[in-house]
Order: C-alpha cells, then sequence, then structure tokens
C-alpha cells in the first residue's frame, strides 16, 4: 500500500486509479490531489470516466487497482456510508430524492452521519434522539434560507420544480457539514439563469472553506468558478492545470473542437 | 436402496420435476417480455387440470385437454389485458401484490366453481395399474406422456423463438421494450402472447400431471414457489435449461423422501432456493446477465 | 407532544367501543375486537418494514408461528412428577413454574408464559436477523419469494413435526397472567379485562413505532424506501438498518403470536400459512403502505369483519380482490396522511381552507 505523498498539501489523493468493464478500460491509472478550499473539475467527453472516477471515490465501485486518500484515510474499500462517515458527501446527476417525503426530511437525512440515536433511542423518545432531532432541524435552517427553500419545507419534494429539486439535492449534502463535496454535474437540466445562481453559490460554499471536486459539463460554467481542472480522454488523464492553461492546451482543445483535422 | 428402487425414485423425481418445469417456463416467458414474476403461474397449472377433468366427463381425452389449453389461455390474456396493462407504471413492489392478489382470485374462482375434492384426470393410456417396465422399473405409462410433451413443448419453444417472426418480435421486446416498440413491434400484443403462452403451457402441464399428481383448487401456492426455485436454478433464461433445473429438483424432492420425514421435503427445496438466491442469483444454470435482473 | 394526540383519540376510542358493547349487550363482539387486535400488532410492524422501509415480507406469519407455537410448546410442558430433577429444582427456585388444578383435578405444573415471551422474542429476533442479514440484500421479486419461502418452511415444520402437534397444533395452552389477578386468556369472565390488555398492546405498539419515524432511524429507513443510493451517500449504514426494521417487524408478529395463543387457549398450523401472510400484506397496502394508522384501521376493519364471518366463503376472494383493486386504482390507499390532520382540516371553516388551497397552488407553480 502506497502511503500519501504530501499529507499536508492535499485533500484528497487520488493514486494510479483503475476500473475495467469487461474489456472497456474505463478509468486507465488517473492520479490527481485536490487540495484543501479549492474548486477542482473533472472533465471530458461522453464515456471519459467522470462519473465511474467520482463513484469510485465514494465508495460505489471498487477500483481494478489504485487507491483514494482523504487526509490520511484510505477510502478504497470502504462502503459508501462509511466513505460519508468520513465527511465526504456526493450529490447525484440524476437525483435520488425521496419524492414522498417533504423537503424537510430529505434534508435532514443529510445529517444522518452528525446523529446518534440509534433505533432503541427512536423507539423510546429519549431525551437524546429528542434534542438531536432539535438540533438537526436548526441546522438546516440557513441552508433552507439559503437555497430559498425555506418556503417550501414542508412540501413534497415530488411537488418541486426541477430547479428546486436540484437544490434540495445541494441542501442535503450541504446538511451533512461536509469537509469535502463531491457535485456530480450539478448543472444539468438546469436553464442559463439557474446555472449562474449555482455557479454563485458553488463558490460561496468554497469560500465557507469546503473543498469541492465537481464532473460537469457546462463548460463555462467549469472555466468560470473552477481553481483547478482534470481532464480525462478515454480514461486517461490527459491534461491537468489552471483554468487559463486547459484553455490554452492543444490536446483538450482538440478533443473538445472534435476535429482529426485539427 | 436397490437398484430398481433407485429407478422408481427416479421416474417419481421426473414427474414432479416436469410440472415444476412447466411452471418455471411460464415464468420465464412473462419474465423475458415484462420483467414480472407472475405469483398466479401455479394457478394456470390447477385450471388446466380442473378444467380438463370437467371436459373430459362427457368428452374424450384430447379435445378436453385441447379446451382446457385454450381456455387457460383466454385466462392469462383476460389477466394481462384487465390488470397488467393497466399497472405498467407500478412499483415492482406493486406489481408483486397484484399477481399476488390475482392468484388468490383465481384459486378462490376455483373453489367456487368446483370444491375442495382433490381430482385426477384419467390416464392419457391404460389405467392406474398398466405398467410399463424400463430397466426393470415398474412405471407408469403416463411418465412417459410426461417426458414426451415436455419435450416437444422445449422444442416447440426453441423453434418458435428461433424461427417464427413473431417469436423473434417477443425476443426483441425482452431485449429492449422501447426499441422494440419504435421498430413497429405491437409491444401491448406481445406482452399479451407472453401470458396466454405461459398460461397455456402450464395448463397443457396441469393436464398431463393430473392423473399421477392430482389437482386440488389450492395447489397454486406450493407450484408457484417450487416453479419458481427452478426458475432461478435455472437462471430465468430458456427452457432447456428449467427443464434441467426441474429435473434436478424432482429428483431431490424425490430422494430426500427416502431418508427424511415427507412433509420436510418442501424445507429441502426452498433452503436450496434461499442458498441460491443469497451465494448465486444467476442461478447453476444461468448466464451472468440474468443476475443484473436482482433489481426486480 | 402532538404526535401522540392520534394516540389518544385512539384510546379514547377503545373505551368508547367497549361501553357501547356494554350498553348495547352486545360484549360478545369483544371477543373479534381482541383477536383483531392482536393481529393489528403484526400489521402495523409489517407496516414499518414494508410501507416505511419499502421492504417487502411475505412471511409475517412464519413469525406470528414463531411466536405462538414457542409459547404453546413451552408451557404445556408438565412438570408435576417430575419434582426431582434437576430442571425441575432450576426452574421452581426463582419461582419460574406455575401450579395449576385442572377441571378434573389433576395437578399440572408448568412454565410462567414470562419464561416464554422471553423465549419468543428471542427466537424471531434470532430467526429474523440470520435470515435478514443474506435475504435482505435481495430485491423485489427475489425478496417476496425468498420471505414467502421461509414462511413455507415455518407452515411445513409446525405441519409436519410431532411435537408441534401436526395439523391439529397444540391447544389447551394455559392462561398468561399479565398483572395479579388479570390473565389473557380466552375465559367467558375476563373478556372485557382481555380486551383491554389487547389493545394496550396496539397502543404501545403504536407509540414505539410513531416515536421511531420521528426519529432519526425513522427518516433514514424512509429514505432508504425512496432511493437507497442517496440513503447510502449520506452515511447511513442500509443493510443493517434494513435487518434491524425486519427484526422489528418479526418481534411484533412474535408477540401477538404469543398473546394469541394464550387469548385461544392454542394454536394450529393456519396461523403459519401463505394466506395469513398475504393477508398482512393486503392490510398494510389498503391502508396506504407508509401510513401506520391506515394499517391499524384496515386491520381493525378487515380483521373484525372476516372474523364475525361476513365474507362467509369468500373469506380469502375479499383480501384477493382488495390487494388487486387497490393497486390498480388506490395506490395511496384509502387512508392518507393522519388522521387528526384530516378532521382538523374538516373543522376548518370553509374560507380558511379555500386560502391554504390557493397557496398550494401557488406553491405547485412555482
Amino acid at each position: 500500500m502506497t502511503k500519501p505523498l504530501n499529507t499536508f498539501n492535499s485533500l484528497l489523493q487520488i493514486q494510479k486509479l483503475d476500473k475495467f468493464f469487461g474489456g472497456l478500460h474505463a478509468v486507465n491509472s488517473v492520479s490527481f490531489d485536490v487540495k484543501p478550499g479549492i474548486i477542482k473539475a473533472v472533465i471530458g467527453p461522453n464515456g471519459a470516466g467522470k462519473t465511474t472516477l467520482f463513484n469510485m471515490i465514494a465508495g460505489y465501485y471498487t477500483p481494478g487497482g489504485g487507491q483514494v486518500f482523504f487526509k490520511d484515510i484510505l477510502l478504497t474499500g470502504m462502503q459508501p456510508f462509511q466513505v460519508a462517515g468520513k465527511g465526504v458527501f456526493r450529490t447525484f446527476q440524476n437525483l435520488k430524492l425521496s419524492h414522498r417525503l417533504s423537503v424537510m426530511n430529505n434534508i435532514l437525512l443529510g445529517r444522518h452521519t452528525r446523529g446518534q440515536a440509534g433505533f432503541l433511542a427512536g423507539m423510546l423518545a429519549l431525551k437524546k434522539s429528542r434534542r438531536e432531532e432539535k438540533e438537526a432541524e436548526e441546522a438546516v435552517l440557513p441552508i433552507l434560507e439559503w437555497l430559498n427553500l425555506l418556503e417550501l419545507k414542508d412540501t413534497e419534494v415530488g411537488n418541486l420544480s426541477f430547479g428546486n429539486q436540484r437544490a434540495v439535492e445541494l441542501a442535503r449534502a450541504l446538511a451533512a457539514d461536509p469537509a469535502m463535496l463531491l457535485l456530480d454535474e450539478p448543472a444539468a437540466g438546469l436553464n442559463m439563469h439557474e446555472t449562474e445562481e449555482l455557479a454563485q453559490r458553488i463558490q460561496e460554499i468554497r469560500d465557507q472553506g469546503r473543498t469541492i471536486l465537481l464532473v460537469e459539463h457546462d463548460m463555462s460554467l467549469v472555466m468560470e468558478i473552477s481553481d483547478e481542472i482534470v481532464v480525462l480522454n478515454f480514461g486517461q488523464k490527459i491534461a491537468e492545470g489552471k483554468p487559463k492553461e486547459i484553455q490554452d492546451n492543444e490536446e483538450v482543445i482538440r478533443i473538445y473542437l472534435g476535429g482529426d483535422d485539427a | 436402496m436397490s437398484g430398481e428402487q433407485t429407478l422408481q425414485y427416479i421416474f417419481a423425481g421426473i414427474t414432479v420435476g416436469s410440472i415444476y418445469a412447466f411452471v418455471a417456463i411460464g415464468y420465464n416467458i412473462i419474465y423475458n417480455a415484462t420483467g414480472i414474476i407472475n405469483f398466479a403461474q401455479g394457478e394456470f397449472v390447477m385450471l388446466g387440470g380442473m378444467i380438463a377433468y370437467t371436459f373430459s366427463g362427457f368428452m374424450p381425452l384430447l379435445p378436453a385437454v385441447v379446451l382446457a389449453v385454450l381456455i387457460t389461455s383466454a385466462v392469462g390474456s383476460v389477466i394481462e389485458s384487465v390488470f397488467i396493462r393497466r399497472m405498467r407504471k407500478t412499483s415492482v413492489l406493486g406489481m408483486i401484490v397484484v399477481t399476488i392478489g390475482i392468484s388468490i382470485l383465481l384459486r378462490e374462482a376455483a373453489l367456487y366453481i368446483w370444491d375442495e375434492q382433490i381430482r385426477a384426470l384419467r390416464f392419457f393410456t391404460g389405467s392406474e395399474i398398466s405398467s410399463v417396465s424400463i430397466l426393470g422399473a415398474r412405471i407408469s405409462p403416463q411418465v412417459l406422456w410426461i417426458l414426451g410433451i415436455t419435450t416437444i413443448i422445449v422444442a416447440g419453444l426453441f423453434l418458435f423463438f428461433k424461427f417464427t417472426l413473431t417469436g423473434q418480435a417477443m425476443r426483441a421486446c425482452s431485449e429492449n421494450l422501447r426499441a422494440a416498440k419504435l421498430c413497429g413491434i405491437r409491444t401491448d400484443s406481445m406482452v399479451n402472447l407472453s401470458f396466454m403462452l405461459s398460461a397455456g403451457i402450464g395448463a397443457l402441464g396441469g393436464c398431463v400431471v393430473s392423473p399421477l399428481t392430482q389437482t386440488h383448487y389450492a395447489m397454486g401456492t406450493d407450484l408457484a414457489i417450487k416453479g419458481f426455485i427452478v426458475a432461478i436454478l435455472g437462471g430465468l433464461g430458456n427452457a432447456i435449461a428449467a427443464v434441467a433445473a426441474g429435473l434436478l429438483l424432482g429428483l431431490i424432492e424425490s430422494f430426500s423422501i427416502s431418508i427424511l420425514p415427507m412433509a420436510y421435503k418442501d424445507v429441502i427445496s426452498i433452503i436450496i432456493l434461499l442458498i441460491i438466491l443469497v451465494v448465486k442469483p444467476s442461478g447453476i444454470f444461468g448466464s451472468r446477465q440474468a443476475s443484473s435482473m436482482k433489481d426486480y | 407532544m402532538k404526535r401522540y394526540y392520534s394516540v389518544l383519540l385512539l384510546a379514547a376510542v377503545i373505551v368508547i367501543i367497549q361501553v357501547l358493547t356494554l350498553i348495547t349487550g352486545k360484549a360478545y363482539l369483544l371477543t373479534q375486537l381482541t383477536m383483531s387486535a392482536y393481529y393489528i400488532v403484526v400489521a402495523v410492524g409489517l407496516c414499518m418494514v414494508m410501507g416505511y422501509a419499502g421492504q417487502i415480507s411475505l412471511g409475517q406469519a412464519g413469525f406470528f408461528a414463531i411466536g405462538g407455537y414457542t409459547t404453546a410448546f413451552l408451557t404445556t410442558i408438565d412438570f408435576s412428577g417430575k419434582a426431582e430433577t434437576g430442571l425441575y429444582r432450576m426452574l421452581d427456585t426463582p419461582g419460574l413454574l406455575i401450579t395449576k388444578e385442572t377441571l378434573y383435578g389433576d395437578t399440572i405444573i408448568h412454565l410462567t408464559p414470562w419464561i416464554s415471551l422471553l423465549a419468543a422474542v428471542l427466537i424471531a429476533a434470532v430467526t429474523a436477523y440470520a435470515l435478514g442479514i443474506p435475504i435482505l440484500k435481495l430485491k423485489g421479486h427475489y425478496l417476496a419469494m425468498a420471505t414467502m419461502g421461509f414462511g413455507i418452511i415455518i407452515y411445513r415444520i409446525v405441519l409436519g413435526s410431532r411435537i408441534f402437534g401436526e395439523a391439529d397444533g397444540i391447544s389447551n395452552v394455559p392462561s398468561f397472567p399479565v398483572f395479579p389477578g388479570i390473565s389473557v386468556s380466552g375465559d367467558f369472565t375476563s373478556r372485557i379485562s382481555n380486551y383491554y390488555i389487547a389493545w394496550l398492546l396496539v397502543i404501545l405498539g403504536m407509540l414505539l413505532l410513531i416515536n421511531l419515524i420521528n426519529s432519526r432511524v425513522g427518516r433514514a429507513l424512509r429514505s432508504l424506501h425512496g432511493s437507497e443510493e442517496a440513503s447510502d451517500a449520506m452515511g447511513v449504514d442500509t443493510s443493517r438498518y434494513k435487518v434491524i426494521v425486519f427484526v422489528i417487524g418479526a418481534v411484533f408478529a412474535a408477540v401477538a403470536g404469543f398473546f394469541m395463543t394464550h387469548y385461544n387457549g392454542g394454536i394450529g398450523p393456519s396461523e403459519a400459512g401463505v394466506a395469513k401472510s398475504v393477508r398482512y400484506v393486503a392490510i398494510v397496502a389498503v391502508g396506504g403502505m407508509a401510513n401506520l394508522w391506515g394499517s391499524l384501521i384496515m386491520g381493525l376493519v378487515l380483521n373484525f369483519l372476516s372474523l364475525r364471518g361476513v365474507f362467509g366463503h369468500f373469506d380469502d376472494a375479499v383480501f384477493g380482490i382488495i390487494l388487486v383493486f387497490m393497486m390498480m386504482f388506490i395506490p395511496d390507499g384509502f387512508i392518507h396522511t393522519d388522521v387528526i390532520h384530516d378532521i382538523k382540516e374538516m373543522l376548518r371553516p370553509l374560507s380558511m381552507r379555500k386560502k391554504k388551497l390557493k397557496k398550494k397552488q401557488e406553491v405547485s407553480n412555482d
């Protein structure tokens, strides 16, 4: 097992991750670091392996090889819930919400790792359990307010507009008070106005001292907000750097303009 | 155990194994077309036996069996068009609940139309006491009928899915319902056909085993779970695997009786089911592809 | 506190019904009401498993039978004439044996049902736990078949075993002295106290489950139903939670089976049958799946009518029709949201209701 390289400079370290699907080498020995307090984006054409990479970090896929470290902790081999327990939380590209539950209840789920009350405490409504519930509700109120969901907090999520559902998905992850936030295509399906609002919000989240890794298709959004960018193509990392550097990278341009003739 | 006795057990195992295979083939056909496990599958077998018994009272055996198969197919078709078709958007949980409800209704209808008496169709050739000698074991000629008809069904299904346009259309539905629809296949009628087909095959199975295993209005539940065990063993895929799995389970049950009390034979096969579900849900004879089905 | 209003209302209704049966001289109805209460305990437990956590179980009757048969078996062992054995002394010294005289003047010494209650709960919990760990990894049809398979195993075992009385079941199960002077038994004279014991058990079960639903764990369970992946992502150990809620459902069923067996003075294999398991599923479905009060109310209505023989020959058919038509036409159940809220809404002046409706529409237009 490789030891983390530079404990002090990076929060998340991805070391030589590999994933095969049958004969397809979906992720091919990808390594990069994420420094604390920045927004890092993973971009690349469809099928480049972005979401697969994400799922390996979050524990949904077992890598074929390589490791992921968060702080000094080896995340590889953990179940998704254990990854969350370490402070790494994710959102989903195609929203995973409980449609029959209220906005409030969906978001409160994000507080799960912050509580301790188990089945027995819950069934007996012990003081500990009730106090935790109250604290959780108080903790999420500012998030609801910030995302303009306060008015809707008792509405069933299934009745919300798509934009608001996206906001609930983000709020739920934020409610966990994450050290690291993994955003899987957070702008997918949003209109221009909503996307702009999202850009603003993601930057504000970073300014609160959280670290963000995002996978995104919307290039202008990525260029606008990211501090660093990793480019994947056919499972391989082909470039990494600041947005300006990526914009000038010839290989990236070639991929994105899609020309054999370029 | 003497050699002859062993052979007797084997033939007994083949008999019950075949009926399980009939149920499992029914599961497969509907599952392939719709992704539904039809909990009422065992009731089709019961209906086939019951209807044929009634008709055989005043007509020769052959037309009685044919009528039983046709009527049960019609019942399958009605079930699909009245209930299943309206439920397309329901959750898996909802689908399970509905097919269980249908199985109860069929059973209760049978109780009302006939009664709780155990019935047996008459033997296709000969009678209870006639027997043929195979390798020294004396078996009922009905066992040969069962084997023959099972073979014909498996071969028929193979030819149907391979060489007829309708069969190929049904297979297309099972692979990708939406794509099939876009290609102009009338998916609704394909699903309906799958219910008719599996009801008809169940009914035919019910007729051919009735002389040996008898027919009872409440026999469906046990058959449903046994058939499911066989379908899972066979990997919920093709008819040949289902037959192989059916015979295997039949033999296991048949031999378990020789060491354990009769009442526990179901316990053994269900424990096999639980173990397979947990260890290898794609089944012993199944492809890996079928295991993606775990979601259902 | 607000969440307990409906429970208080339930308590009031229970008393009112008892008084009404007394006034109208129909106290005999209490028998069916008592039995319905025990079946309700199974239903609300299943409601938690199936409605809230989204895990279908077609094996609840198996757990009911585990509870019933455990106590029936343990409390019908006669220790009289075995006073010299070590086991006897071990049980007698801490006062775990009860001495009784039969109608014919014979003396029977049997184990106190408190011990068999403990045993019933433990066996059910351990079984559910051991079974749940592997099978709750399955979903949908697979889980349904696996739980049904479990139910059939229990049914076959009790039907095929001499010690469980085969087709006859076990009878002559002694009464269960819950409080001094008050026993769970089918004794004609203690009909009223038995009615209250049964419904007290329902209230206790409801309180526990209402609390659970409104807790951190309850929310995690409900989210698990909505999206297992999302619950995982938020740090919920989904496989553990599913197993524990399955164990809770099993314990509810076993406790109900225990009480029912002492109330009836025996238990037979039909209580373990698949048909019974299907009934419990039907009750939860018709009650609106994720709705404890729905399960309670429909459990009362359907079981009471069924036990009174109202459905006659069509007893099972009624449950079949319910399953099919509920799922087809009213998949959310008859009884929506909580009762108190509905009643309040009904009592609210019309003008206010309109206002609220308008606001609601604005929200959904947003």
